[in-house]
């Protein structure tokens, strides 16, 4: 159990694949603890769908070691696939069985199954279990492709893009079944292009781009390694001006927002200045750079890099 | 479960599927028939020549459509609804389950034979009714089901062939029919050879296996002479189809 338990659930070095002469994947590292929430962040084209491909054993690779749990994906598939369940970023089920006929279908093929009833209720579609495939709106098909990827008790859930074209709504529900993933104990790998669905799901984010890692860490503390740092914001009541640190053009609403290196010392300084002066600072707040901000700061440097 | 237990678990869903697709079901079932009455009764009262024998034109029909249907139901059928389910994704979902391939196809295999075998129950007996038509019995029976289960697996087997030249889905029909209702034609299924059919033609039928299923049926329905090599051509285009499967099939879409 506890050997188990400390051997990561996927671990990769030094992956690369090129497609012809376009290298996607340039050298990536991974070591995700089974278990975890991991989401694999980066805009369309950084290598995400190539990397999660070649973990599930439909794509080959050109160079470096994979192993998912404990298996070679290139030459184990066999002995991987009953232990894995996918999400793919576009794909269909048939569409003239009902919801519980599909999920059956799929459990059959499955050496260790979850009860059908269970799968189909965990992802919400307990109302719609006799109805058609064609019936049902792209959100709960969505929904059905979960239902389907979980039936076979998979160790390690790979989630393609799982909400792209989703409305607000269907995203909210579609989280919240991955959420509860977390309860069952499953590893899931999660690739997206939404930081706020990094943000809400992934115990960890890995931020590639351009086929390289450029950024890696849970969610809130990703935003401390960024070198811009944290901002103070306030409203100085009366169009006071404070001190030089802490000067800024304000904004149409009056607000004024800094750099500052550290928050604790700075807002020592600046209350200190406000008391002293009896000059009111409205709205007072630290602002976090957030898992966004990070992003497009660390994506556009990986960019900028990979042309020079 | 064991790959058969596999096989025939997949055929049922994949039945089950076939038959609420009604449009689908109805024409693979109405084409044969529409045809047969369409061909007697524009010339069900003549003859066809079959070596010395003389034939009914509407019994000759009921041996045509019988062969026609099959090939429809597995040729035609597998390489379209293959494509459709490797455009849509579906494959590619199959191909990441611990599903063996072998168990794959041999469901489809088996459902889309027992479809033709149901179609050639309903071309027969609705030959018997409406034009007395001659039903297979004892050993011209058996005989007769061997090249009928030898026939529907491997235009089945073709059909898998087939999708590897097939771009999309929508490019499906249009190649499928490209490349087997020419042979109809040359293979005597829907106009009979007479003395003066030209040898290229006879060439190209004694090529492919069109003919040689037709003529195997035949024997059943006329009482022509049975030849176990018509049997082994047909059986060997299968095994190449096979091959050919094997080797080219595809499991991801070919388009974004």
């Amino acid at each position: 159990m506890s050997a188990a338990l400390e051997s990561p659930a996927v671990s990769v070095r030094g992956l690369r694949k090129a497609y012809g002469s376009v290298e996607a994947v340039r050298g990536i590292d991974l070591e995700i603890p089974a278990g975890e929430i991991f989401a694999l962040l980066g805009p369309n084209g950084a290598g995400k769908t190539t990397t999660v491909e070649i973990l599930e054993g439909y794509r080959s690779r050109d160079a470096g070691e994979v192993e998912v749990l404990g298996c070679d994906p290139a030459s184990e598939r066999s002995r991987l696939k009953p232990r894995i369940g996918i999400v793919f970023q576009s794909t269909g089920v048939e569409p003239y069985l009902t919801v519980r006929e599909t999920v059956t279908m799929y459990a059959s093929l499955y050496p260790r199954r979850r009860p059908v009833d269970d799968v189909i209720e965990l992802v919400g579609l307990a109302e719609k279990r006799d109805e058609r495939v064609v019936r049902l709106s792209g959100g709960q098909q969505r929904r059905l492709e979960m239902a389907v990827a979980l039936v076979g008790d998979p160790d390690l859930l790979f989630l393609d893009e799982p909400t792209t074209g989703f409305d607000p709504a269907a995203r909210r529900e579609a989280w919240e079944v991955v959420k509860s993933l977390a309860g069952l104990g499953k590893t899931v790998v999660l690739t997206t292009h939404y930081m706020d669905e990094a943000q809400y799901l992934a115990d960890r984010v890995v931020v590639i781009s351009a086929g390289r890692v450029v950024a890696e860490g849970p969610p809130a503390t990703l935003g401390l390694n960024e070198h811009d740092g944290v901002r103070i914001r306030y409203r100085p009541a009366g169009g006071a001006a404070p001190p030089a640190p802490f000067a800024g053009a304000a904004d149409d609403n009056g607000f004024v927002e800094v750099h500052v290196d550290d928050p604790v010392v700075a807002l020592h300084d600046l209350t200190g200045w406000a008391i002293e002066h009896g000059v009111p600072l409205e709205g007072l707040e630290v602002v976090r750079p957030s898992l966004e901000d990070v992003y497009l700061a660390l994506t556009r440097e990986a960019e900028e890099g990979g042309t020079e | 479960m064991s790959a058969v237990a596999l096989t025939l678990d997949q055929a049922r869903y994949v039945n089950k599927a076939f038959w609420r697709n009604p449009a689908r079901a109805f024409f693979t079932f109405a084409f044969p028939l529409m045809f047969l009455v369409i061909f007697t009764s524009l010339l069900g009262n003549g003859t066809v020549h079959i070596g010395t024998l003389a034939v009914k034109e509407s019994t000759y029909y009921v041996a045509s459509m019988a062969a026609f249907g099959v090939i429809t139901a597995c040729f035609n059928n597998i390489a379209i609804s293959m494509t459709f389910n490797r455009e849509a994704g579906i494959l590619r979902r199959i191909d990441g389950t611990p599903l063996p391939h072998a168990a794959f196809f041999a469901s489809r295999i088996l459902h889309a034979t027992f479809v033709a075998v149901l179609l050639v129950a309903i071309t027969t007996a609705f030959g018997r009714l409406a034009y007395g038509a001659h039903v297979p019995s004892g050993v011209t029976l058996l005989r007769f089901l061997v090249m009928l289960l030898v026939g529907a697996a491997s235009f089945c087997a073709l059909g898998l062939a087939i999708t590897a030249a097939i771009p999309n889905a929508d490019a499906a029909p249009a190649i499928v029919n490209i490349s087997i209702l020419p042979l109809l034609f040359l293979s005597g299924i829907f106009i009979p050879f007479g003395n003066s059919t030209p040898a290229w033609i006879l060439w190209i039928a004694r090529i492919f296996p069109v003919r040689h299923f037709a003529v195997g049926l035949q024997a059943g329905y006329l009482g022509t002479p049975f030849h176990w090599s018509d049997v082994a051509v047909v059986a060997a285009w299968g095994i190449a189809g096979l091959l050919l499967s094997v080797r080219y099939f595809s499991w991801e879409p070919r388009q974004e």
